[in-house]
């Protein structure tokens, strides 16, 4: 392939790639991301290509086998355009059906198409699936129209013009500017104003003129996966973004920071960074534009402290991922001590669209403070797992009740966790509340970089504050005292309450003590790493209290404060629950009430599931 | 030179010092665990926070890494700065309950109780050791391995290793691999003999 030498070049280049793919009239998508390879996609994805090579549809039908398409819930997905008739729970027999009854005849087959379970409606169009159409797929919608590794697709779909325009119509100062305008905020966690870093980034000297741009794929977050399914699905977006943001900061060289277990994010990005260098959208004289600039990737050990920035910056160094002091920030002293700017992946992936779209009309999206989209990843105890991109300013009810499809199982909502460890848990009175950085913050938690844990009433919230904590003792780095020593008292004081032996003086000193941790703490970590246990002490205190003055989980949780027993009334000595019970703790004789021994019982609760007269309670 | 305030008094110090170094130069104190001259800070322990406003906002910082800058007021002894010390140093007594050091700090500011589980580790991670013997003995025969709760000062692969040429510059600045408090104490016990006879309560800072 030949680079590419001007804007009016990639134009033309663009110009045959649109009409190279007019030759076809139907395309059929497949989605490829993390929750649909579960389910084995790509089994799938080899048998369509089969049948379409054996009846010769090959020339006519373009097959595509892209990154994630966010209903997770519903894989393996495919999409059949330009319709847009939307399949869920595939298998590789489904195939030549679809070929002769869809591609051919154009005939919907009504098995596969989206049932929706409460109100029993089927839905045939992706477009029209409630789980989609309250979202605002902004960054997360070009996946399904690329395959991620092919630069043609990304450039065929608009790709690489904005890097184009701000290198030919732009003065760096103009890009932050706009950056500034569209009130853009980091999507990594704190909600940063980009374009105040970039700013500092541009003015601060670096000794040698070498400055870097960082992208944080560290993702650490138990259960997230925004980061790895944009790097997956759609990796020249992030590229181009990197670039442009390169440039108006003046940075030569970018790193993408990806954690290890995200093998397949970092093969999609050496095939985007190879194909962008060989078309010269990367590298020496982008676009003939005479700016230079290349990005490394740089594979980490999936430490959750290397998000932070000045781990990250440690481990790509190749030192030990510990954070350090940032009283000079790492705008003027940062990677190999040269000015650096670090954003997460989401925030770079908006930054091209950003300058397609014009500050203006990118800042229509979202509230007064917080603009644009968010992508979440909605798990838990949720009818609807998956990926999700909302406008900011949407309430956490529409998200989960709307998109998410609510509470299954006809279980009661009790809380949702964002933020990821760090964040916060919110109870349902609160679930008005928009979501945006500064709201969220309000509540006791916060934006994160996108996990959003949905919990039913059998979660004992006195439970997932310890089991956070438990969670992040492993993953501080331990070098500071608030952090290390601070979170496993508090973990022991966890287990007290759980296990029956707290104290109400406990509660003071946990109060206490995360007050403590929040202020000294040397990074962001431990400054946050005890939020879990502040929200959820002033949401759910009555639970602790529960646990420790009546010795009660109200969940049926916490095992060493529950008790199973056999109301004789209900008992009709059918002696299923003695047949099943592991530990022989059950006792009785057949057609007489049976008892179970308190001494004995493991308190697995399975008597309770099998007891067919529900006479077996919990307490 | 920089212009600041420390606990009510304008001073002046050099653009390179730190909080701690101008403090100390006007005589005032800030106790510290994980700094010592000559050894790059480390900031870990963070007995030496002190309260920093600026711009309106108040937060508190590790002193010893915190460069002096044009206008900010410090509180060394503010409230807070006492409450989060304290309880800095009761964390730190749960996990090496017999340190002289430890227990001289509890009496000195006021710490009368541990309120956690006490657990002897025999170290306090400040780290002192690894860099004594990196930047000063230019050995580097020891480092941290593992993280969080499970971090602990080592030598590589946990093998004696050859680099080290058993200086003991290592034992010279461990604040607590000494003789233990000679107090009649079962660990975790506080000594808090000679707590009447420092009152630092007695000294407020002038805010
Ligand atoms: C303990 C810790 C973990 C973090 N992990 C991540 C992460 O996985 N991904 C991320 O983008 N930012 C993470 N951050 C935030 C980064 O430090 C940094 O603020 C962010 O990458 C900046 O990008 P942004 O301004 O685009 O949000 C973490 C911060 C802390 C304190
Ligand atoms: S706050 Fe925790 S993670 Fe951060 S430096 Fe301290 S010990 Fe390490
Ligand atoms: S051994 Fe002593 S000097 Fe070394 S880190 Fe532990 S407490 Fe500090
Ligand atoms: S002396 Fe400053 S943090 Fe330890």
């Amino acid at each position: 392939m030949a680079r590419i030498e001007s804007p009016a070049a990639l134009e033309e280049y663009r110009q045959k790639l649109i009409e190279a793919q007019r030759k076809y009239t139907t395309t059929i998508t497949i989605c490829g991301g993390t929750g649909c390879r579960a389910h084995n996609c790509t089994a799938i994805h080899e048998e369509t290509r089969r049948v379409l090579e054996k009846t010769g549809l090959s020339e006519t039908v373009e097959l595509r086998f892209t990154g994630c398409h966010g209903f997770c819930e519903m894989g393996p997905l495919m999409i059949i355009k330009p319709q847009g008739i939307f399949y869920t729970h595939l298998k590789p027999e489904d195939v030549e059906d679809i070929v002769e009854k869809t591609v051919v005849e154009g005939k919907i087959i009504p098995e596969l198409t989206y049932k929706d379970p409460v109100a029993g409606i089927s839905y045939h169009y992706e477009q029209e699936v409630p789980f989609y159409n309250k979202q605002v797929r902004l960054l997360l919608g070009m996946n399904e129209n690329i395959d991620p590794c092919s630069i043609d697709d990304y450039i065929a779909q608009g790709g690489y013009s904005a890097l184009a325009k701000a290198l030919f119509t732009m003065e760096p100062e103009e890009i932050i500017s706009e950056v500034e305008k569209a009130k853009l905020r980091g999507r990594g966690g704190a909600g940063f104003p980009t374009a105040e870093k970039w700013k500092a980034a541009r003015r601060a000297i670096s000794r040698d003129g070498i400055k870097y741009v960082l992208c944080n794929a560290d993702e650490g977050d138990p259960g997230a996966y925004m980061d790895r399914s944009l790097l997956e699905g759609n990796p020249h977006a992030v590229l181009e973004g990197m670039t442009i943001g390169a440039y108006a900061i003046g940075a030569c060289e970018g790193y993408v920071y990806v954690r290890h277990e995200y093998p397949l994010a970092v093969i999609n990005l050496y095939t985007a960074l190879d194909q962008a260098r060989e078309l010269g959208l990367l590298g020496k004289n982008i676009l003939g534009s005479g700016f230079d600039f290349d990005v490394h990737v740089s594979i980490g050990g999936g430490a959750f402290v290397c998000g932070e920035s000045t781990a990250l910056m440690a481990s790509i160094e190749g030192r030990i991922g510990e954070p350090r002091v940032k009283h000079i920030h790492t705008a003027v002293r940062g990677l190999y001590d040269r000015p650096t700017n670090l954003n997460n992946v989401e925030t770079w992936a908006n930054v091209p669209i950003i300058i397609n779209r014009g500050a203006e009309e990118y800042a229509k999206l979202g509230t007064e403070r917080s603009k644009g989209t968010k992508i979440f990843s909605l798990v838990g105890k949720i009818r609807n797992t998956g990926l999700v991109e909302v406008p900011m300013g949407i309430t956490l009810r529409e998200i989960i009740y709307d998109i998410g499809g609510g509470i299954p199982d006809g279980r009661k909502f009790k809380a949702v966790q964002t933020g990821g460890p760090s964040g916060g848990c919110i109870p349902e009175e609160l679930l008005d509340t928009p979501v945006d950085f500064d709201s969220l913050y309000d509540v006791g938690s916060m934006m994160g970089s996108g996990g959003m844990i949905v919990m039913d009433e059998n979660t004992c919230m006195v439970d997932i504050a310890r089991y956070f904590v438990d969670f992040l003792c492993g993953e501080s780095c331990g070098k500071c005292v608030p952090c290390r020593e601070g979170l496993k008292q508090m973990l022991y004081i966890l287990e007290d309450i759980t296990e029956g032996r707290g104290t109400m003086e406990q509660l003071d000193i946990l109060q206490e003590l995360a007050e403590v941790m929040r202020d000294t703490s040397l990074c962001g970590l431990g400054q946050t790493a005890a939020n879990p246990v502040l929200s959820t002490l002033r949401y759910f205190g009555d639970e602790y209290r529960e646990h420790i003055q009546e010795g009660r989980c109200r969940a049926g949780v916490c095992k060493p404060l529950i008790t199973f027993s056999i109301e004789p009334e209900k008992c009709t000595g059918c002696m299923r629950c003695r047949k099943s019970c592991p530990v022989g703790a059950i006792s009785g004789k057949k057609k007489e009430a049976h008892v179970i021994d308190p001494e004995k019982c493991e308190k697995c609760g399975i008597c309770l599931e099998v007891c067919e007269y529900q006479a077996v309670v919990r307490k | 030179m920089v212009r600041l305030v420390i606990d009510g008094q304008s001073v002046e110090a050099e653009e390179s010092w730190t909080i701690l170094e101008a403090a100390r130069y006007y005589g005032i104190e800030i106790p510290t665990l994980c700094y010592m001259e000559g050894l790059s800070p480390y900031s870990a322990c963070r007995l030496c926070i002190v309260e920093i406003i600026r711009g309106g906002r108040s937060r508190l910082s590790a002193s010893c890494s915190y460069p002096v800058q044009e206008g900010i007021e410090v509180r060394t002894n503010s409230e807070r700065v006492r409450r989060a010390r304290k309880v800095i140093i009761e964390l730190l007594l749960a996990s090496c309950p017999n340190s002289r050091t430890l227990q001289c700090l509890a009496s000195k500011y006021g710490v009368t109780r541990i309120r956690f589980r006490a657990e002897d580790r025999g170290c306090i991670l400040c780290g002192l050791c690894v860099r004594m013997c990196k930047e000063q003995m230019q050995a580097g025969a020891i480092g941290f391995a593992d993280r969080g709760t499970g971090r602990e000062v080592a030598m590589p692969f946990h093998t004696r290793s050859e680099v080290c040429r058993e200086c003991g510059a290592c034992l010279y600045v461990c604040p607590v691999c000494e003789l233990p408090c000679p107090g009649p104490l079962q660990p975790g016990q506080l000594c808090n003999s000679c707590l009447d006879t420092v009152q630092l309560e007695a000294f407020p800072s002038r805010e």
